[in-house]
């Protein structure tokens, strides 16, 4: 953990979505991360203003701090970060941040990861850092979002479902659906949880990350269903972003 | 972590100022346990309720809504007060 700003370069820009992109950054004496944390981005303009956001880490422990970053109409910084940084730009991270909303393997499971949109920053993470260090933790990956076009890191969900290690991708999308869609199509409710979630006696631990609506209704909908409050980590995404 | 618009989700938790706690306290303060001075509810900081658009940031008690801290921050200081906390308890070793 640092306390003090750090040059970061831009190595490598991926696009994701329409609307979000993954920065890999190079950042010289990056003190490491766990899987759930997040940085500190601050951008310099030419006359000295500074904007400061934080963004999840998307990259597992023992890599460079991938970012993922969805663009925000009315944001001051997300913009530039989706649609303008190039390979080569420099910027300053803080980090990593945050000790609490974290998973490793020797946390255990099941492990049950709900995200809405790019709340499955974090999560990812999780599953990447599960899936680097061979864990056979069962793990269920629930998403929500609006379009199957908008269901970031899609491709590479698949491919770690498909490694038949234990770990599955569930997803729900909730505006509109491509031709033959047999999945979910709703807003994640108590029922799909129900349908989707490991059962409470299996003792499972659950992250949950996205909006602040999203991540209330559905760490009330896990207790309900008998999670143990303590055994369900939230993270609410807002104002800090953009 | 990013922005919405929407007033419900203006209310956010502890981890979003973990950064904002690391830079006052130098230490990882999300996973420290608080005790709320007015209804007794212990739990994590980064379960807390924060409001971060109003001038400085406050963070509540999650049962009873009470304030824990408040934060501002300008260009020359830092003003903090952890007027609503009875008692913070930190992990004595935080790995990185």
């Amino acid at each position: 953990m640092t306390t003090g700003w750090l040059a970061a370069e831009a190595v490598e820009v991926r696009r994701e979505t329409p609307r979000v992109r993954t920065i890999v950054l190079d950042v010289p004496g990056w003190p490491g991360h766990r899987a759930g944390q997040h940085l500190d981005v601050r951008l310099t303009a030419e006359d000295g203003y500074q904007a400061q956001r934080s963004y999840s880490i998307a990259s597992a422990p023992g890599e460079r701090p991938d970012i993922t970053v969805e663009e925000l109409d009315d944001g001051e910084v997300s913009p530039y970060l989706a649609e303008e940084l190039r390979p080569g730009d420099r910027i300053e991270v803080r980090g990593p941040i945050g000790g609490w909303f974290v998973w490793g393997p020797e946390d255990g499971g099941p492990l049950l990861l709900v995200a809405g949109g790019s709340g499955v920053v974090p999560l990812m993470a999780m599953a990447r850092h599960r899936a680097a260090s061979g864990s056979a933790v069962p793990t269920r990956l629930l998403l929500s979002s609006r379009t199957w076009e908008d269901a970031i890191y899609r491709d590479e969900l698949a491919d770690l479902t498909g490694r038949g290690d234990g770990f599955e991708v569930v997803h729900t999308l909730t505006r509109e659906q491509p031709d033959g869609w047999s999945g979910y199509a709703r807003r994640v409710d108590d029922e799909l949880l129900r349908e989707v979630a490991w059962p409470a006696h299996a003792g499972a631990r659950a992250y949950v990350c996205g909006p602040t609506s999203f991540v209330e209704s559905v760490s009330r909908g896990l207790v309900d269903l008998g999670y143990e409050p303590g055994k369900v980590k939230t993270e609410r995404f807002g104002p800090t972003g953009g | 972590m990013t922005m919405t618009s929407q007033t419900a989700d203006m209310r956010l938790d502890g981890n979003a100022i973990g950064g904002l706690l690391l830079g006052v306290f130098g230490v990882e303060m999300t996973g420290a346990m608080a005790t709320c001075g007015s209804c007794g509810m212990r739990g994590a900081l980064a379960e807390a309720e924060v409001y971060v658009q109003c001038p400085g940031t406050v963070a509540r008690c999650p049962a009873c809504g009470s304030v824990l801290l408040r934060v501002v921050e300008s260009t020359e200081r830092t003003w903090l007060s952890l007027e609503g906390i009875r008692t913070l308890e930190l992990p004595i070793a935080t790995e990185r």
